[in-house]
């Protein structure tokens, strides 16, 4: 595709392109080298710095902020995905009196900071940290489904629900055997990806005190005193990246397989930014 | 009720600074979000594998932790700044452009092959191309999703509010803590101050949206 | 003790394999099993708070995770610190052991609806007794009487008294009350953080003034970094005192807790709990302040 941009480069394009890649190349690392200088200046490269992650309590509690971050954004997407079926049902209904509340239940879950939601179930419900988290989560991310599943419904053939209606099965039950399989498996990428912020949203539990990875390394920081504030959150930085990357690349894969039990394909993840998504955050 | 009226100013100036910190970084998240789109689909191996890596990156990171980097980590490497609004935009304009960059890739890989190639056989190079024909149709696709991250930036401001700079979110804290028998009262007045910015952008988005759908 | 710590911080300097060792001392101290005896079996009036906590064996007590030498979470998941070596003492007059207490973490903000709703049984977590929250919950104590302070940069000599950060940047916690007495009585321009450590890096670059909070938080940034921060005045500007927050109007378990507090005070295990945590920093061991028995 990207080829189509440009003529297929001759010698002179091909020439100046390896210089501009290797100009290019030389200038970034020349920039990870100044950055690095300058850390190391600092001492922050300093084996004694480091040598905590030959500690193995300190592994212990970066597992325990793992294991909280992954069962927080898990239990909120087993919650949150049936959720958002179900709104996605109401939001498309028939009945106008069902269809437009919902509709406004949509717009005020997707116009708020997941944050603020956390907090306000934290103070106004007195729950624990964990659970401010998980139904700030559930929130919003129900919300997001309910879209998705939405645009995966109107972006299948007409003919599907035409051919349901028409071997007579009623309105609700063409959505629920036709449609919603389809969509939803339409829609995968961009469900998947969708878990991608919803993992990464878990990071707010930080200012809600819930002690996910981010939090456990900033307390452990905390403890360990200031000089390992570098290393850790290096660490920490790391591994989020890690495991996003890791379900990223299930989006891709799955977007890849593709299938062919639904009309039209299988939509790539992006196209989720076509539909409506609000995709940051 | 009355704590909301009686501490409108300070609503007010976390309202405005919410929007400060929105249309800052969302100004730059756009220009940046553009560049690396076309540094993506160039003929330059390398502006193609960098704006690959930083797209990559961005979008896996939470968005604490880029702040985090931009607040703390960048005046260690003699990046200093007096305002901290600074790093705040830093952060959530870097963080932007990634999901911008991905919106308009899509939308010039939405606009019909045969657009390019007419370009090309009348002579147009990479940037004309590019520049003239692609990315003019391409922005039309891509505005409602535009929107949305836009939409999203809003929100994902309230971080700052943890992270050096006092906004909405900030300023709302303050307040439930100083009144607390009426937090729910406080913080139903920021989702208030947030939806005043997030739901007109929301209408805007899927009003455009029918427009572009009829004009195709 | 000054050399003490020294040592220990040497430790840390010269060996990686060393850093286990010192740990503690970083943290505010361990917990020397004597600080918190068990009572054998209390007997209590039937009906009391303390009758049902004592016979259930077991108390819900929620604290602060991150408020170095009050209550800071170890490298273990527990915390350890002054409030909870606070909590340890009481819950051992109960019969209840030390880990036999649920521990939970509390913020500033959900403190009063934690004891409302029944999620902890007390709450010991550099609690500022004051009038608003009288309305919401009870208070014991004050156990300790803290009060707020500036901590500077070392060769900040501009900065003495609180008058002197108006219109000034001064870090603290998003939503705390040092955070808002800062800004509505002294005119400074607060920057906002999660935590209070997060206020360390922006003060060493110079990106604000001051942090603001207890001078008991503060004092164990100092000491961690003598070289790098200090106390602006050794004068607090507001008191603090400290209480352990209970159900409102549960009169009786106020009593016996005062009671107890007083208790400890007298065969010296407050001073021994003191010096376990907090006194490792602030030399000087507080006397216990007067309980307020309103």
């Amino acid at each position: 595709m990207t080829s189509v941009l440009y003529d297929a480069p001759g010698p002179k394009a091909r020439r100046f392109s390896l210089i501009a890649s290797v100009v290019g190349a030389i200038l970034i690392a020349g920039l990870l080298a100044l950055i690095v200088t300058t850390l190391a200046q600092q001492g922050i490269f300093e084996g004694r710095r480091w040598a905590i992650f030959t500690r193995g309590d300190v592994w212990t509690l970066i597992g325990n902020g793992i294991m909280a971050t992954l069962s927080a954004a898990a239990l909120s997407a087993v919650i949150a995905f049936p959720l958002g079926l179900m709104l996605c049902l109401l939001r498309i209904s028939l009945v106008p009196w069902i269809r437009i509340p919902t509709r406004v239940l949509l717009e005020f879950l997707r116009g708020m900071p997941v944050v603020l939601m956390m907090l306000f179930v934290l103070l106004v419900l007195a729950t624990s940290p964990f659970i401010a988290v998980v139904i700030g989560l559930v929130l919003y991310n129900s919300a997001v489904f309910a879209e998705i599943i939405r645009a995966g419904i109107q972006s299948l053939p007409k003919g599907q629900r035409e051919a349901g209606l028409a071997i007579g099965l009623t309105s609700f039950k063409s959505r629920m055997l036709i449609e919603l399989p389809q969509a939803v498996r339409r829609m995968m990428p961009s469900l998947v990806a969708q878990l991608v912020v919803l993992l990464k949203d878990t990071s707010l539990g930080y200012i809600v005190a819930y002690a996910e990875l981010l939090r456990a390394v900033q307390v452990m920081a905390d403890f360990l005193g200031n000089q390992y504030l570098f290393p850790i959150f290096f660490v920490a930085a790391g591994i989020y990246i890690a495991i996003n990357i890791a379900v990223s690349r299930l989006a891709v894969w799955i977007e890849r397989r593709g299938s062919n039990k639904t009309a039209g394909g299988v939509a790539p993840a992006i196209k989720t930014i076509d539909l409506q998504m609000p995709q940051a955050k | 009720m009355d704590v909301i009226i009686e501490n409108l100013p300070i609503y007010w100036d976390g309202f405005l600074r919410t929007l400060y910190l929105s249309v800052v970084s969302g100004v730059i998240a756009l220009v940046l979000g553009t560049l690396i789109a076309a540094a993506r689909v160039s003929p330059v191996a390398a502006l193609r594998g960098f704006s690959t890596v930083y797209v990559e990156i961005l979008r896996n990171t939470p968005l604490t932790i880029a702040f985090f980097f931009a607040a703390v980590v960048l005046p260690r490497l003699g990046v200093t700044f007096e305002q901290f609004e600074v790093a705040a935009i830093i952060a959530l304009s870097t963080y932007t452009s990634a999901f911008i960059a991905e919106a308009v890739r899509s939308g010039v890989n939405s606009v019909p092959v045969g657009q390019a190639e007419a370009a090309r056989s009348i002579g147009m190079k990479f940037g004309q191309v590019l520049g003239l024909i692609i990315l003019p149709q391409a922005l039309r696709t891509v505005i409602p999703p535009m929107i949305n991250i836009l939409i999203a930036l809003v929100k994902n401001s309230s971080v700052a509010g943890a992270f050096y700079v006092l906004e909405l979110f900030g300023h709302g804290r303050q307040l439930a803590n100083a009144n607390g028998d009426q937090v729910m009262a406080v913080l139903l007045g920021v989702a208030f101050f947030y939806l005043l910015l997030t739901v007109p952008l929301g209408i805007l988005a899927s009003t455009v949206e029918r427009k572009v759908a009829i004009a195709r | 003790m000054k050399a003490f710590i020294s040592r220990r911080k040497s430790i840390l300097l010269a060996a990686g394999a060393a850093v286990a060792l010192s740990l503690s001392a970083c943290g505010g101290g361990g917990t020397p099993a004597d600080t918190a005896p068990v009572e054998e079996a209390p007997t209590f009036a039937a009906g009391t708070t303390m009758e049902k906590l004592s016979s259930a064996g077991s108390i819900k007590i929620g604290t602060k995770f991150d408020q170095p030498l009050f209550g800071q979470v170890g490298l273990d998941g527990k915390p350890v610190g002054f409030d909870v070596e606070m909590g340890k003492l009481i819950a051992g007059k109960l019969g209840i052991p030390a880990d036999k207490i649920e521990w939970s973490e509390t913020v500033s903000a959900n403190r009063e609806e934690f004891i409302k709703q029944g999620q902890v049984d007390l709450v010991i977590a550099t609690y500022t007794i004051n009038d608003k929250r009288k309305q919401e919950v009870s208070f014991a104590g004050p156990y300790y009487e803290a009060g707020q302070a500036l901590m500077v940069n070392k060769d900040n000599d501009t900065i003495k008294t609180p008058e002197d950060v108006s219109g000034k940047k001064v870090c603290s916690v998003t939503g705390s009350t040092p955070a808002g007495t800062i800004v509505e009585k002294y005119g400074a321009v607060l920057v906002p953080v999660a935590t209070y450590s997060a206020c360390l890096e922006p003060l060493r670059n110079k990106q604000v003034d001051a942090v603001t909070t207890d001078n008991v938080i503060l004092a164990g940034f100092v000491d961690k970094e003598p070289d790098a921060f200090k106390l602006a005045s050794d004068e607090t500007f507001t008191k603090e005192p400290y209480g352990i927050g209970l159900k409102k109007d549960d009169t009786e378990f106020r009593n016996w807790i005062n009671d107890q507090l007083e208790a400890f005070e007298e065969d010296g295990t407050y001073k021994k709990a003191w010096e376990a945590t907090a006194g490792s920093v602030i030399k000087t061991a507080p006397e216990l302040p007067a309980i307020d028995r309103y």
